[in-house]
C-alpha cells in the first residue's frame, strides 16, 4: 500500500511517499536525510508526538514544559490530562523533572522560575 | 558614549550582542523593553527552534536561554523594562525605564533588532460586529501560555500562518474546540510541518481560499460566517457559510517595527518593511545596523541568530573604523522573486543573499545576472511564498557587475 | 431625592451634568452601559463643524454656531484634545459651486465668521492632496476636530469631582410621576428626582414614551468609518467634506486630534437600534468615495473600522422641549450634535431656570479638570520629576501610543473610572494605536483585575458578557 506523509522531524516539511506491506514498511521515497526514512517508519508503525504545555507552579504562575521525547501519539491528551493535575515547586531550572514518566517520557521544565 | 547600544534583547540583539563581543567590542548594551530577555520567544513554548543552529530540537525559551547564558557570562550589560522612544540619524538613543527615567546614550554604532508585531484584525475591514473574543494569534498565545487563562473554548482561525497553525493545537490541548482555520491564499503561509503536526493530528480542517466574511455576536463572538474566494480573492456569496464559535484568532502576517527605523531616517524597503541594507546589514544611515524580524520576517529563528551575527561582527568593523565601501552593486528582482536581502552589495567579499518568492513555483531555475548575462543559476524543485531561499554568491562571480538581477525561470 | 436625574451619558447628558454641577445641586447620570461615552458619542466623525449646514433659524443651527464658539474653552478647562483645523467643502463642477454659494449664504445668515469660498489655486497650496478634479471649495477656517469621548468622560469626571453622582448599568426601563417629581427604575433600583432631562441618544424617544410624550421618533442611520494608521494624519490638514447631498455630508477625509486619519462616514437607514455591525458595502462605499475628494490616501494603512448610529429625530430638528412639568427631552441629536453638546447643555441649564430649577452657584465648583494626557503632554523635565515620584510613569505598556503604566492607573482610579478594557481605551488610548491591543490588553487586563480587585478571567471588553476569557488554562484548575 501506498502512503504519502509529511515529515515533521525539521522546517523543510519533505514530502515522504510510502510503501507499506502490511504493517512493515518497504519503502520510503521524497526524504531529504536519513531522519525521514525513520520518521516515516514511526509514523507507519508507531506514530509518536513530542508535548509541549505548562504547567502550573506552586505560586499560581506557570512553567513551561516539554516531555522529553516523544510520546505516542494517541496518548497525547491523556499525556495532558497529567500535565493539567501537576503542581510544581518552586524554583525549578530548566531540565528539571517535573513529572517522572508519562508513557515511558519525562515532563521536564523549558524554562526557568525562581 | 557607548560603542554600541543595540535596540531588543530578542533573539536578534542577543546574537548580536554575543558576535560583537566576541569580535572585541565589549562596549555593548542592550536596550529591551520586556522584563526578561528573549523576546517573543518566551511565549513559543512550541518546538522546532535549533535544529539548524544547535543541531536538537529546543522550545522557545530554551533556544533564548541557549543565548541569555551567555549574554549573563560575558557580562553584557542589558537595561530591561527600558523601551526607546527614540533614535536619531546621528546615533542618539533616547529611552525611558522607571529607574533611570527618559535618558539619552551617544552611541558609536546602533544595531535595530526591534522584531515584528502581527497585522490586526482591524487592518482587514471584516465586516459585522466588534465583539469580546477576538484576538491575534500572538495574544491569545500570551494569554494561554504566559498567564494561563483561555481565550475561550470554540475557536475559527484566519491565516494558516506557523502562529496561527501552533495555536490551534496548543488551543486544542488546553481543551478547546478549534473548527476550522481558514486561508485566503489557495496555500498555506506555514510550515508543511506544522500543518500535520498542529491541524492534521487533530483533524482541524484547514480551508484554503477561504476567509471570513462577517462577525456575529454582541457581547462575545457567537459566530462567524466564512465563504470561499475567487481567483481575484473575492468571497463567492453562494459559498457562505455559518460556523458557530465564541472565539476568533487572526493570524494574518507579520509585520517589522520600524517606528525607530524612522525616527533614525533609515531608507525603508517597500516591499519587506524593513530597512534597505547592505551585506553587512548595515542600513543607509552609517553606523546603522539592522537584523532578524526587523529587517525582513524570518521562518525560523535560527537564521535570525545567524543575520545577526552578521551585523554584530559587522559593527565592530565599523567601530573599529573599518568603512570601507569600495564597491555598490544594488540587487534588482523581477517580481516572482519578490525581494532581497542583503538589497545592496558594498564590500568584495562571498555573500549569502536570502530571498522570498511571490508565489509558488515548481521546478524552477534560481538566475543572478548582471543584466546581460546570467552570473549563477541554481536549481529548485519547489518555491514557496513561506520559505525563504538563499544563494551564496562568490566574490569572483559578481566582482564586474554594475547591479544584480534576481529571477526565476520556470523550466 | 436628586434634584435633577439626567438619562445618558454620552456628550450631551455628560456636559449637561457639568453645566449643572457648578450649582448646589444634587445631580444623579443615570447610564444603560457599563461606561459613559458609549453610544453615538464614541463612534462619530469626531468634527467640530463651522454651522453653515444647518437650516437658518433652527435649533441646530443656532446652538451649531454657538458650540463652535465655546468648545476651544471648555476642551481647554477639561483637558480634552482639540484642534482648530479648518474644513473645506470641494466641488467638482458649477453645480456644486452653487451648492457651496448657497452654503456660503446660509452661513452668513447663521453667523458663521469668515466664510470664503476658494479656488483651485489657493486649494492647492492649502492642501496639496486633494485630488486634482476638485474646482472650488468652501473654507471653513472655525471648524476644529475634537475627541468626542474624552469631551463626554471629562464632563462626566469633572461634573462628579463637583458632586455628581453617575450609576453605570442603570437601564431606565419606566417612569413614573411622584407628587414632587419622577421615579426612574431600572429592573434592580430606582431613584427619585425633581427634574429629568432625558439624553438617551438613540433611545431618547423609548424613554419620552415612559412618561407618556409620543409626540417623536428617533431612528438609527448608520454611519461607518475606516481609521488609519497615526503615520497617515497629515495626508489632510482641513477636514475635507464633498458637496452634501440628501443623505448628509458624504464621506469626509479628515485628521483627528490624536495624529491618525478618519474616512467616513456612510449614511444607511436601518431599523435595529442595537445593530452596529460594519458591512462590505460600507467598506466598498468609503474607498470608493475617498478618492474622490483626497488622492493618495494610504488605504493599506488601515488599523481599524467602526460603525456608529446617528440619533435621526423625525422634526428634521433637535427635539428640545418640555413635554411636562419638570421633564425635559434633549433628542434627535445628530449632527451637529457634537458640535452644538456644550451650547445645548447652556440651553438645557436656562430651560431648567425658567421651569423653576432653583440654582445657587456653588463657590468650590472647579470646572479645571487634568487632562488624560498630562503625563504624555509634559517636557522631559517634568516627565523625570514624575517618574522619579512615581516610577510607574517610566514603565511604557502601550508600544504604539506611548501610554505608561502610571497613567493607565490613574486613568483607572479617577472618575467616572473605567471597569473595561475598552474604557480603559478611550481615557487613555492604550490599545488604540496600530496594534489594537494585541502587546497591551493582557497587560491592561491584568491591571484591572487587580485594580478593581476582580478574578483576571471576570476582566471584560466593555462589560455585561464580554468577558476577555472564558477561564483558567489546566481544565481551569487554579
Amino acid at each position: 500500500m501506498e502512503r504519502k506523509l509529511t515529515c515533521i522531524i525539521c522546517p523543510l516539511g519533505c514530502e515522504l511517499t510510502v510503501q507499506t506491506e502490511g504493517k512493515n514498511v518497504v519503502d520510503v521515497k521524497g526524504n531529504t536525510c536519513p531522519r525521514g526514512k525513520v520518521y516515516a517508519e514511526n509514523e507507519c508503525t508507531n506514530p509518536q508526538r513530542t508535548i509541549t504545555s505548562t504547567v502550573r507552579c506552586s505560586d499560581g504562575g506557570l512553567v513551561s514544559v516539554k516531555t522529553d521525547k516523544p510520546i505516542p501519539k494517541e496518548k497525547m491528551l491523556e499525556c495532558m490530562a497529567v500535565i493539567n493535575e501537576t503542581v510544581a515547586e518552586l524554583p525549578i531550572s530548566i531540565g528539571d523533572v517535573i513529572v517522572d514518566d508519562v508513557f515511558g517520557s519525562k515532563i521536564v521544565a523549558t524554562q526557568n522560575k525562581a | 558614549m557607548r560603542d554600541l547600544v543595540i535596540i531588543g534583547g530578542g533573539p536578534a540583539g542577543m546574537s548580536a550582542a554575543i558576535a560583537a563581543y566576541e569580535n572585541g567590542i565589549t562596549d555593548v548594551l542592550i536596550l529591551e523593553r520586556d522584563e526578561n530577555l528573549g523576546g517573543i520567544l518566551q511565549q513559543c513554548i512550541h518546538n522546532g527552534f535549533g535544529l539548524h543552529k544547535f543541531g536538537e530540537e529546543l522550545t522557545g525559551p530554551e533556544y533564548a536561554w541557549r543565548y541569555e547564558e551567555k549574554v549573563r557570562a560575558l557580562g553584557i550589560e542589558c537595561k530591561l523594562n527600558t523601551m526607546v522612544l527614540d533614535v536619531s540619524n546621528d546615533k542618539v538613543i533616547t529611552a525611558t525605564n522607571a529607574q533611570d527615567g527618559i535618558f539619552q546614550i551617544q552611541a558609536k554604532a546602533v544595531i535595530l533588532a526591534m522584531g515584528c508585531r502581527e497585522r490586526s484584525k482591524g487592518a482587514l475591514n471584516i465586516a459585522g460586529s466588534r465583539p469580546a473574543g477576538i484576538y491575534s494569534a500572538g495574544t491569545a498565545q500570551k494569554f494561554v501560555n504566559m498567564k494561563g487563562y483561555l481565550p475561550g473554548k470554540n475557536v475559527v482561525i484566519l491565516g494558516s500562518g506557523d502562529i496561527g497553525l501552533i495555536m490551534a493545537r496548543r488551543m486544542t490541548l488546553e481543551g478547546a474546540k478549534v473548527h476550522a482555520v481558514c486561508e485566503l491564499m489557495p496555500y498555506s503561509g506555514g510550515l508543511a510541518r506544522n500543518i500535520e503536526q498542529c491541524l492534521n493530528d487533530f483533524n482541524i480542517p484547514l480551508k484554503l481560499s477561504h476567509t471570513i466574511v462577517k462577525i456575529h455576536g454582541k457581547d462575545r463572538v457567537e459566530g462567524v460566517t466564512i465563504a470561499k474566494v475567487d481567483e481575484r480573492r473575492k468571497p463567492i456569496a453562494e459559498s457562505e457559510e455559518y460556523i458557530p464559535c465564541d472565539t476568533i484568532l487572526f493570524s494574518v502576517g507579520l509585520i517589522p517595527e520600524n517606528e525607530l527605523s524612522k525616527s533614525a531616517k533609515v531608507d525603508l524597503s517597500a516591499i519587506t518593511n524593513g530597512a534597505v541594507v547592505d551585506q553587512d546589514r548595515q542600513t543607509s544611515v552609517e553606523g546603522i545596523f539592522s537584523c532578524g524580524n526587523v529587517l525582513h520576517v524570518h521562518d525560523l529563528v535560527d537564521y535570525v541568530s545567524e543575520e545577526a551575527e552578521i551585523a554584530g561582527k559587522a559593527a565592530v568593523e565599523y567601530i573599529n573604523g573599518n568603512k570601507d565601501k569600495n564597491i555598490l552593486i544594488p540587487i534588482k528582482t523581477d517580481g516572482k522573486v519578490r525581494y532581497t536581502v542583503p538589497q545592496t552589495i558594498t564590500k568584495e567579499k562571498d555573500v549569502a543573499v536570502y530571498f522570498r518568492v511571490s508565489d509558488i513555483y515548481k521546478n524552477v531555475k534560481v538566475n543572478v545576472s548582471d543584466g546581460n548575462e546570467v552570473l549563477f543559476s541554481k536549481k529548485r524543485v519547489k518555491v514557496a511564498p513561506g520559505e525563504m531561499e538563499s544563494v551564496t554568491l562568490k566574490k569572483e562571480v559578481f566582482a564586474k557587475a554594475k547591479e544584480l538581477y534576481f529571477s526565476l525561470e520556470e523550466m | 431625592m436628586y434634584d435633577v436625574a439626567i438619562i445618558g451619558a454620552g456628550v450631551v447628558g455628560g456636559l449637561v451634568a457639568r453645566t449643572l454641577s457648578k450649582y448646589k445641586l444634587k445631580i444623579c447620570i443615570l447610564e444603560s452601559q457599563n461606561d459613559v461615552a458609549m453610544g453615538a458619542t464614541k463612534a462619530n466623525s469626531a468634527i467640530v463643524h463651522g454651522g453653515f449646514d444647518a437650516k437658518e433659524g433652527s435649533l441646530k443651527a443656532l446652538l451649531n454656531v454657538r458650540g463652535c464658539k465655546m468648545m476651544e474653552s471648555v476642551c481647554n478647562e477639561l483637558g480634552v484634545s482639540y484642534k482648530n483645523n479648518g474644513s473645506l467643502v470641494v466641488g467638482f463642477n458649477d453645480e456644486d459651486r452653487a451648492v457651496l454659494n448657497e452654503l456660503l449664504n446660509r452661513g452668513i445668515t447663521n453667523g458663521v465668521e469668515r466664510l470664503q469660498i476658494l479656488e483651485k489655486e489657493e486649494l492647492r497650496e492649502l492642501e496639496p492632496n486633494l485630488s486634482d478634479d476638485v474646482v472650488c471649495a468652501l473654507y471653513a477656517p472655525t471648524a476644529g476636530i475634537v475627541c468626542p469621548y474624552t469631551l463626554a468622560i471629562s464632563a462626566v469626571g469633572n461634573a462628579m469631582d463637583n458632586g455628581a453622582e453617575l450609576k453605570c448599568n442603570f437601564e431606565v426601563i419606566s417612569i413614573a410621576e411622584t407628587d414632587n417629581g419622577y421615579k426612574l427604575s431600572s429592573a434592580d433600583e430606582s431613584v427619585d428626582a425633581r427634574f429629568v432631562v432625558n439624553c438617551a441618544g438613540i433611545y431618547s424617544d423609548k424613554v419620552a414614551r415612559m412618561i407618556g410624550d409620543d409626540s417623536f421618533d428617533v431612528h438609527p442611520r448608520r454611519g461607518e468609518y475606516i481609521l488609519l494608521d497615526k503615520e497617515c494624519g497629515d495626508t489632510v490638514s482641513c477636514t475635507i467634506f464633498r458637496t452634501p447631498s440628501k443623505m448628509g455630508k458624504g464621506i469626509l477625509v479628515t485628521p483627528t486630534v490624536h495624529g491618525n486619519l478618519l474616512l467616513g462616514p456612510t449614511s444607511v437607514d436601518i431599523e435595529d437600534k442595537s445593530d452596529k455591525d460594519t458591512t462590505q458595502e460600507g467598506f466598498d462605499s468609503i474607498l470608493r468615495n475617498t478618492h474622490e475628494t483626497v488622492s493618495a490616501v494610504p488605504l493599506q494603512k488601515t488599523i481599524t473600522s467602526f460603525c456608529g448610529l446617528r440619533s435621526v429625530g423625525s422634526t428634521g430638528d433637535f427635539i428640545i422641549n418640555s413635554p411636562k412639568k419638570g421633564f425635559i427631552n434633549a433628542a434627535g441629536i445628530e449632527s451637529p450634535g457634537l458640535t452644538a453638546s456644550p451650547a445645548i447643555a447652556e440651553y438645557i441649564e436656562d430651560m431648567l431656570k425658567d421651569s423653576g430649577l432653583e440654582m445657587i452657584s456653588d463657590p468650590d465648583y472647579n470646572p479645571i479638570r487634568k487632562s488624560y494626557h498630562a503625563f504624555s503632554e509634559a517636557s522631559d523635565e517634568q516627565k523625570n520629576e514624575m517618574i522619579k515620584e512615581n516610577p510607574s510613569y517610566g514603565k511604557i505598556i502601550c508600544r504604539c501610543e506611548g501610554v505608561t503604566e502610571g497613567e493607565i492607573l490613574d486613568a483607572i482610579r479617577r472618575n467616572p473610572k473605567p471597569r473595561d478594557l475598552d474604557g480603559v481605551k478611550r481615557r487613555t488610548r492604550a490599545q488604540m494605536g496600530r496594534c489594537q491591543g494585541g502587546f497591551c490588553g493582557p497587560y491592561i487586563t491584568e491591571l484591572l483585575a487587580k485594580e478593581l480587585n476582580i478574578p483576571y478571567e471576570d476582566v471584560t471588553k466593555f462589560g455585561g458578557k464580554s468577558v476577555v476569557n472564558i477561564g483558567k488554562t489546566k481544565g481551569g484548575q487554579a
